[in-house]
Formats: C-alpha cells, sequence, structure tokens
C-alpha cells in the first residue's frame, strides 16, 4: 500500500486576528513559537510513518505562517520531508525580501497571499493589517526573488462593496499577473461580533452574491483563466508555457485523496478515518511536550459517506466525473433531469461514464449535487 | 324505582364557566365518588378532554339525593356537537344552566338554551363562581333571566369551587323538574343517545329507557337500522359501569350490545325487545352530515396504512366522523375527511397526531357544496378540486350566528360581518352593556380564520357560537393554481365571485413567498377556467454553493449536504418543481384579502 502522499502544517499564529476568520488562530504569542515548530516536529514524528517517502505536496497554512519568528519558520522548513509543490500561505504585510529568499532557498515553490481587496475602506472592515500597497509590494518582492507561482486570494460581498469595488479589486489582481486566484465569497459565522456588527449589510451583500459569483467567474475566464474549481482559476496551460498551475496539493482535497494534517486543528483523512486534532493550543502543546499524542476527534467514514464526499468534491472540478465501475454512482433519473435542464453533462463510457457540470450547474452545484446524491 | 323518584338531567354552560367542577362537587356530595378516587373533571375520561377543559363524549352518571335517582347526562358543550348535545338532552327532563357570575351569558349559553328549550326541557338556572372578587350575581343572574324568562330571585347561587350552595341544586332538581313520563308496563324502547365502543365487549350503548325494561341476556333490536343483537347486561354508570338486573323505564344507563361493528348501531336509534317489540321508534333519528371537510394526508407517505387504521380505530367512538381516500397529484394518499365543525376537525387532528403519532399535513378546510349540474343532477361536493367548472347553481350552507359582545365592540363586529357576506338578523340588549348580534352567514367565511379576527378585533371580548341554518344559492367561483403550468389540485378554492380575484392575487403572492426559488423561472398562476387572475414568477435562482471547501471544510460541508437532501425529501413534487409542504397551507392564513 502506497503511503499518504500530501502533508498539511497548520501555523496558528497571527499578528491579529480578522474579523471574520473562522481558522484556528492564535494572537502574537511570540514566545511560543519555538515551543509550537518543537510539537510540530515530534508530531511528524509521532505520524509521519503513514506519509509516502516520496511526498507531492506540501502545504503551510494559517493562520499566518509567515508571521511566525523567521528562524522558526525555517527550522520548520528544513526539518518537513520535501515535496514536488511546496506551498506556504502569506499576509502582505509578512512579506519581505529576506522572508522571500528564506522561503525559496528552503524549497517552497508556491506562495498564496491573501489579498482579500484591494479597496483601503474594505480591508478595514476586514480588519486587516496591510493597506493595498503592502499587496503589490509583496507581490513584487515575491517576484523579485524569483517566485514563478503565486496565487492571490481575493474576498466578494464585503460589508460596503459595491459592484464597482469588485470590478476593480479583479482588475488590481489581474494587474499583478499572478498565475492562480481564489475567490472566496465572504462567510460570516452567526454569533461572531463581526456578524452582529454588520448584520443588515451582510443580508444586502448576500443578496448581491450570486452577481458577484459570475461577474468573476466571466471576467477571469476573458481574461485567460481557467475555472477549475468552484472558487479557483489559475491560468490556462496556453498561457503558461503549457505548465498546469492548479493548486496540485487542493486537487488532492477535491479528488479525494487522503492527507495528513499536523498542527493545532488541523484535519486529516486517512483510510477511512477523519480526524481533528484539538484547537486549543495549550495542551496541544503539553501532549507533545510530553511525546503523547493530541487529543483528537475522530469521525469514520463508511463507505456511503466516501461515495457522497467523492461526488460532492469532484464535482466541484471542471474535470470529469467519472462514474459506475469502482467509481461513484449517482441517481440516474436526478441527472437526466439536470441534463434536460442544462445543468449537467454525461459523456458515455465503457464502465459507466463521466459526467461534468455545464457553467450554469457549477454555479448551482450544492443544489445539483444534493440532487444528485438524493 | 318508580318514575316520581326519577330526576334526569344535563348542565349546560359556556366554555369555563364550571360544568365539570359542578358535576364533579354533585359526585362528590352524594358520596358517588369516594374522596380517594376524586380528580378534576371526573367525568372527562380523554387526555385532550381534561387539557382543554372540555367534554367531547356524553357521559352519564346516576347519582342518590334524598331518596331520589338523579341522572346526570353531561353533555359536549360546543356547538360544533349541537347533535350530540340534543341527542342528550333528548334523553332529560331538565337542565341546569350555569352561568359564570363574572362572565354573564355568553353565545353558547344562548345556544344551549334555546336548545334545551326546544325540547320541552326544564331550565334550572345557576349563576356560578360567586366567590370571586369580579364576581357580578346579580349582573348574570338579571341577564339569565332576560334569556330564559324567569325572575332573577329564582337564579341559584353558587360555588361549584367550595361547593356552597350545590346542594341547593339538588334540591331544585327534585322539586323542579319533573319525573320522566314514559309506561312501564308497555313494549320497551330506548334512545341511544351515544355509544363508545370496548375492544372486549363491543359497542356500549348509553341509553334512556322511555317504556318498559332491559335486562341482560335479553335479544334486542335497533329500530331504524334492523340490527339485531343479544343483550350482554344493562346496567348504570356510577361513575363506573355498574351491572343491574333490569334498566326500568325513566332510567338512564348503558346496554352493551357485542357488536364488533360500530357501523350497525347508530346514535339516535330506538333499541326494543325482540319478544315483545314496540310498534313506532322514539322520535329523534336524524343522520348528522358533516360540513366542513378538509383533506388528511401523512407527511411521509409510508405512513398512509397507519393514517387509515387511525382513522378507523376514532371513527369507532366518533359517528359523526366521515373519511374517504383521496389522491392528491400534489400531495399523495390521504383521506378526505368530513367535520361537524372546526372544534371536532381540530379535535381529530390532535387525536390523531397525539394518540397515533402520525405527522400530518391538514389542508385548508372547505365546506359541503350543493351543485346544479348543466343535466339537472344536483350533486354534494365535498373538495374544491371536484367542483365541476360549469355549473347552473352552487348553494352553500349558511350558519345562524350568535355574537355577544361589550356594546363597543359592535361597530368592529358589524364590519367584520359584511366582510364576511353575513347578513344581519336582529340585535338585543341582555344588560346595558352587553349586546347579542345575531347573523347568517356562509360557513365558508367561517371556517378559516373568522373567529382569529373576531378576538382580535374585539380584544377577545367576543363570544361566538353558531349552528347550520341551510344551504343557500351563492355566486361562487373555483379559483385554480398553476405552478409551471400545471394545476395544483390541493390548491384549488372556491370563492364567492367579487372576492375571487383578491384572494387569488393574495394566495399566488403568498406562494412566490413560500416555494423557493428553483433551477428555472417558475409561473404561479391564479385562473377562474380558463382566464388568468393573478400572476406572479419566481425568478430562477443563479447560484447555490459554497465558495470554499478544503480539506478542514469536508465533514462541514458534507453535513451541509446532508441537510440540503432532507429539506429536498420533505418537499411535495408538482410538476418539476419542489413545492414545500407549508407552501400547501398558505391558503389558511392569507391575510383577509377580501376586505381591502
Amino acid at each position: 500500500m502506497s503511503g499518504v502522499r500530501h502533508l498539511y502544517v497548520h501555523l496558528p499564529f497571527c499578528a491579529q486576528r480578522c474579523g471574520y476568520c473562522d481558522f484556528v488562530t492564535v494572537v502574537g504569542r511570540r514566545g511560543q513559537h519555538a515551543a509550537y515548530v518543537d510539537a510540530l516536529l515530534s508530531e511528524l514524528e509521532l505520524e509521519g510513518d503513514v506519509l509516502d517517502p516520496k511526498l507531492e505536496t506540501l502545504f503551510l497554512g494559517g493562520g499566518t505562517p509567515t508571521f511566525t519568528e523567521p528562524a522558526e519558520l525555517e527550522r520548520l522548513l528544513v526539518a518537513l520531508p520535501p515535496a514536488a509543490e511546496v506551498t506556504v500561505e502569506a499576509n502582505p504585510e509578512t512579506v519581505t525580501p529576506q522572508l522571500a529568499s528564506l522561503l525559496l532557498r528552503n524549497g517552497v515553490n508556491r506562495v498564496s497571499l491573501g489579498a482579500q481587496t484591494f479597496q483601503p475602506r474594505l480591508l478595514q472592515v476586514l480588519g486587516r493589517v496591510a493597506g493595498p500597497d503592502d499587496v503589490r509590494a509583496a507581490f513584487y518582492h515575491l517576484r523579485d526573488a524569483g517566485f514563478d507561482n503565486i496565487s492571490l486570494d481575493l474576498i466578494y460581498g464585503i460589508p460596503g462593496q459595491k459592484p464597482a469595488d469588485l470590478d476593480a479589486d479583479i482588475e488590481d489582481a489581474l494587474g499583478l499577473g499572478p498565475e492562480h486566484l481564489s475567490c472566496y465569497e465572504l462567510e460570516a459565522k452567526p454569533g461572531t461580533r463581526f456578524t452582529h456588527a454588520h448584520g443588515e449589510e451582510l443580508r444586502r451583500q448576500a443578496e448581491a452574491m450570486e452577481e458577484y459569483f459570475s461577474r468573476v467567474v466571466e471576467s477571469l475566464v476573458v481574461a485567460g483563466y481557467r475555472w477549475y474549481e468552484t472558487a479557483n482559476f489559475c491560468r490556462t496551460a496556453s498561457s503558461a508555457d503549457g505548465r498546469d498551475l492548479r493548486s496540485r496539493h487542493n486537487l488532492a482535497y477535491w479528488r479525494r485523496r487522503d492527507y495528513l494534517g499536523l498542527g493545532v486543528g488541523a484535519v486529516s483523512t486517512v483510510s477511512g478515518e477523519r480526524r481533528r486534532t484539538t484547537p486549543r493550543l495549550g495542551p496541544y502543546l503539553e501532549a507533545l511536550h510530553e511525546g503523547r499524542p493530541p487529543l483528537r476527534t475522530i469521525e469514520p467514514l463508511s463507505a456511503e459517506v466516501e461515495r457522497d464526499e467523492r461526488v460532492m468534491l469532484g464535482l466541484r472540478l471542471d474535470e470529469p466525473l467519472r462514474l459506475g465501475a469502482g467509481a461513484p454512482e449517482v441517481d440516474r433519473d436526478a441527472l437526466r433531469r439536470l441534463e434536460r435542464l442544462g445543468l449537467a453533462r454525461l459523456t458515455p463510457s465503457a464502465g459507466g461514464g463521466e459526467l461534468t457540470l455545464t457553467q450554469r450547474g457549477r454555479l448551482l452545484g450544492d443544489a445539483v449535487t444534493a440532487d444528485l446524491l438524493a | 324505582m318508580d318514575l316520581d323518584h326519577i330526576r334526569n338531567f344535563s348542565i349546560i354552560a359556556h366554555i369555563d364557566h364550571g360544568k365539570s367542577t359542578l358535576a364533579d362537587r354533585i359526585l362528590e356530595l352524594t358520596n358517588t365518588v369516594s374522596g380517594r378516587d376524586m380528580r378534576a373533571q371526573v367525568l372527562d375520561t380523554m387526555e385532550l378532554e381534561r387539557e382543554r377543559g372540555i367534554t367531547i363524549k356524553a357521559q352519564a352518571v346516576r347519582v342518590s339525593w334524598k331518596g331520589h335517582e338523579l341522572n346526570l347526562i353531561d353533555t359536549p358543550g360546543h356547538v360544533d356537537f349541537t347533535y350530540e348535545v340534543s341527542r342528550s338532552l333528548q334523553a332529560c327532563e331538565g337542565a341546569v344552566l350555569v352561568v359564570d357570575a363574572a362572565q354573564g351569558v355568553e353565545a353558547q349559553t344562548v345556544a344551549n338554551a334555546y336548545l334545551a328549550i326546544e325540547n320541552n326541557l326544564e331550565i334550572v338556572p345557576v349563576v356560578n363562581k360567586i366567590d370571586l372578587p369580579q364576581a357580578d350575581p346579580d349582573g348574570a343572574a338579571a341577564e339569565i333571566a332576560e334569556l330564559v324568562g324567569g325572575r332573577p330571585e329564582d337564579v341559584l347561587r353558587i360555588s361549584a369551587k367550595t361547593g356552597d350552595g350545590v346542594a341547593e341544586i339538588l334540591d331544585a332538581i327534585v322539586e323542579r323538574i319533573p319525573p320522566p313520563a314514559g309506561d312501564p308496563a308497555a313494549p320497551p324502547r330506548a334512545l341511544v343517545f351515544d355509544s363508545s365502543y370496548d375492544q372486549y365487549r363491543g359497542v356500549v350503548a348509553f341509553v334512556r329507557v322511555v317504556d318498559g325494561s332491559f335486562a341482560g341476556g335479553e335479544p334486542v333490536r335497533a329500530m331504524a337500522q334492523g340490527t339485531r343483537f343479544e343483550a350482554e347486561e344493562a346496567g348504570f354508570f356510577s361513575p363506573t359501569m355498574k351491572a343491574a338486573k333490569t334498566l326500568d323505564a325513566g332510567e338512564v344507563g348503558y346496554v352493551i350490545t357485542g357488536l364488533k361493528d360500530v357501523s350497525r348501531l347508530r346514535v339516535g336509534d330506538t333499541l326494543t325487545s325482540e319478544r315483545s317489540p314496540a310498534a313506532e321508534p322514539l322520535p329523534g333519528y336524524k343522520d348528522v352530515k358533516p360540513m366542513v371537510f378538509a383533506g388528511l394526508f401523512p407527511t411521509d407517505s409510508d405512513d398512509y396504512p397507519d393514517l387509515r387504521d387511525a382513522l378507523e380505530r376514532l371513527k369507532l367512538n366518533d359517528a359523526a366522523l366521515f373519511y374517504e381516500p383521496e389522491t392528491s397529484q400534489a400531495l399523495g394518499f390521504g383521506f378526505r375527511c368530513g367535520f361537524l365543525g372546526l372544534l371536532h376537525m381540530e379535535i381529530v387532528r390532535e387525536r390523531l397526531e397525539r394518540e397515533f403519532d402520525l405527522d400530518l399535513l391538514v389542508t385548508a378546510p372547505n365546506v359541503a357544496y350543493r351543485v346544479l349540474e348543466k343535466n339537472g343532477d344536483w350533486v354534494e361536493v365535498h373538495n374544491p378540486s371536484e367542483m365541476p367548472r360549469e355549473v347552473e347553481a352552487v348553494e352553500e350552507p349558511y350558519v345562524r350566528a350568535s355574537i355577544i359582545v361589550p356594546k363597543d365592540y359592535v361597530g368592529p363586529v358589524m364590519e367584520l360581518n359584511n366582510d364576511r357576506r353575513g347578513r344581519f338578523d336582529h340585535m338585543e340588549y341582555l344588560s346595558p352593556e352587553r349586546v347579542l348580534l345575531a347573523y347568517e352567514l356562509p360557513l365558508a367565511e367561517i371556517v378559516l380564520d373568522y373567529y382569529d379576527q373576531l378576538k382580535s378585533r374585539t380584544r377577545g371580548y367576543a363570544s361566538f357560537d353558531y349552528d347550520v341554518a341551510g344551504f343557500r344559492e351563492g355566486q361562487l367561483a373555483r379559483v385554480d393554481i398553476l405552478i409551471a403550468d400545471e394545476p395544483v389540485d390541493a390548491l384549488s378554492m372556491i370563492v364567492h365571485r367579487e372576492a375571487a380575484y383578491s384572494r387569488g392575487r393574495a394566495l399566488v403572492e403568498r406562494l412566490r413567498e413560500e416555494i423557493p426559488r428553483q433551477y428555472f423561472d417558475v409561473p404561479v398562476q391564479a385562473a377562474i377556467g380558463s382566464r388568468v387572475i393573478a400572476r406572479e414568477t419566481i425568478k430562477a435562482k443563479r447560484k447555490d454553493v459554497l465558495a470554499k471547501c478544503y480539506g478542514g471544510d469536508i465533514t462541514r460541508k458534507r453535513k451541509l449536504l446532508e441537510k440540503q437532501k432532507a429539506g429536498k425529501r420533505r418537499m411535495k413534487q408538482v410538476g418539476a418543481v419542489e413545492v414545500p409542504q407549508e407552501a400547501f397551507l398558505a391558503v389558511l392564513n392569507l391575510n383577509d384579502g377580501n376586505k381591502k
């Protein structure tokens, strides 16, 4: 049996907490960075034997991985196993020429930069530290250091955002010429201070969201990007010297490969089980300091759940989903109905066919998936 | 017991005026129930009866008082059960009319008092709850005297709660109510005024013996239906069943029939002896007709057999309940049920949900219509979707409604009744403060939300009662609803022509709000025949996908998907459109569309 070929490492530290963020984050605590890297490495020691000696992808996410003390970050990168694609998430204000070269010399070959928006007043609403010029500066520092695979994150549906703001954001982002773009709608969790503070405006934005979504897709496709996943775009191979610029690490999630996650609050899916490590930093550090595995919740995944996930995740992609014969099956009556409505297409093949969603079908992906699995 | 020492009486009252409490005190005072067995509402055995403080089934209990045998026949107070009330009253010679000293005469008091008077009963008027601080016994006594005739000083004043004055009621029953008439030597005749079903002993008939006597082991015949059976046992309630050697002329009790099929013995029939049969049955057999109809559908179509069994079992003790299978394109298999009125419908529904644990979808109620077809045939229609599109004439049931309100609310009530096509009959001042308004109203105008409207416009001060007056011709139209060009049978309605446009408009707007956006534009139309009178479009949804989904989001995302799938399963498929079940109830709470 071949081992797990995808490794995620969570670095929770941030300069400050952004109001809308729902990841496991820890503000400041510079004193704990070394202890945290120690813990990660001892967790790798405990869990690493499931990993394939040849990793395909390594992804450092957060939090703000680049907020971690540079020396500690470097110590971590050196110790982690090498992989074909190594991505680090970065916030613009943390990216200096020194950091860019630190990343590059330690095997990082892809950076995902959290731009979110280029409008100062919207950055303020989100509680971001960086200004628009910090975003541009960070991008050029990375380019100058030699990174040829940079992704930008954009968020839309921000309280106070107007369609013209979104157009301007897309234009600003395209102006930098990134290889990859991730565009998310703002998901405000009920009950948070952010939602409380912006309730009325968030409802207005929710109504505008479907317009924003198709606007983003259309603009980026016209600009020569491939809409390869619901929220992800990359330069087409033809406009990138034949390079496939999709995020290989994230593709592994959407193709429902196994992956190992290390760090506080990290999730793994390994041999029919999903595990989530405790999101509490103290207990996490303590356990690993004592050489024990940290507390985890374990969710067994039945064959039916796995099938549902394969369909749910696979239909987010522009590549066809194989059906039947060792691959998942869907409700064929629902499929015929969706075909008639122009939302799905089935290309018959020996095994059972290949399912793709049309552009409209992808915009309605959740409802379509629910129909196909009902 | 000789006839001179027997008294048969009922207690009649508006809801909450203290009928059941008074019955409890009478049972205590006459030592019929020992203190140990005493609990509130002894005679109300059904869970629903105790909880809602109402009596649904009639009960009869025998008590002894100063050498007399008194039979108390407890009756339902509500008009939906008027037929049961009048049957029970037929078994009596007198009635104790109870009025709350703080509330005064209410609509049900009036309706029940009229029924008692129609049945030639001697009325013993009583003002109850004189111990309440806000009691006005003189005012209430004056209102009763005005209502039933007689002098305010003859009205007894009691507190059923404390027991004060209850003995005087029993004395008054003996003194004022005449003993039963009847011939102990004549061929036996007994009126069946109610029945219940015992799973071991079959149908138990509640009877009032008029002539002769009945005993266990004798062959008996129900005269109207011709059903024959051997009486297994005769006896009386005290308050539980006690076998007796004979049940004699003038007495009230039960006969165990052993019949396993409740439909073979109808309430209102006359029992006689097979050996020496009476020549004529007693008057009073009348087939009871349901007036309010609604479709009952199981939320989960797998529950259909359970619903059928439950209705069968309810029917055993509720002769007035009518049901027949109904198939709706939109809602699947269910039953069209007929009820005596709205309370009856509500009680049946509650019993189905509670006692049988069923999840039900109940369509908007409608009334029975009499339709003259083009070919000259009269047919009765119980379902708007069955109303022929071409008709000569349509008749709808009307009711005589009594509404009692403080005089300041007369205006709003008249306005409401005018909106509801009411015809003013007369108005009476029961006291300087309180007014009785008598109206004739189409029953169809009452079944939806009349009572709620009445309460809100009178701040809850109105009391309301009605009984069916008969069928009248009306200018009625059938309005159909089309969703994505498919007519939806469960949403058809029959409305007055003048209100058709506004009701159709209101319903279409409600449906636009209730039906979630689909993959395509969905037109929702209201039409009379082929003429569309209102139209709305539910715009197609353009986006339904969560933007972000990485390794840590998969479980949460899958759970959302499960929810979405479960939501879809609760939808009913109308053509290609998924319609939530709630949408079928939209017609129930339409804003009073014909008002504006």
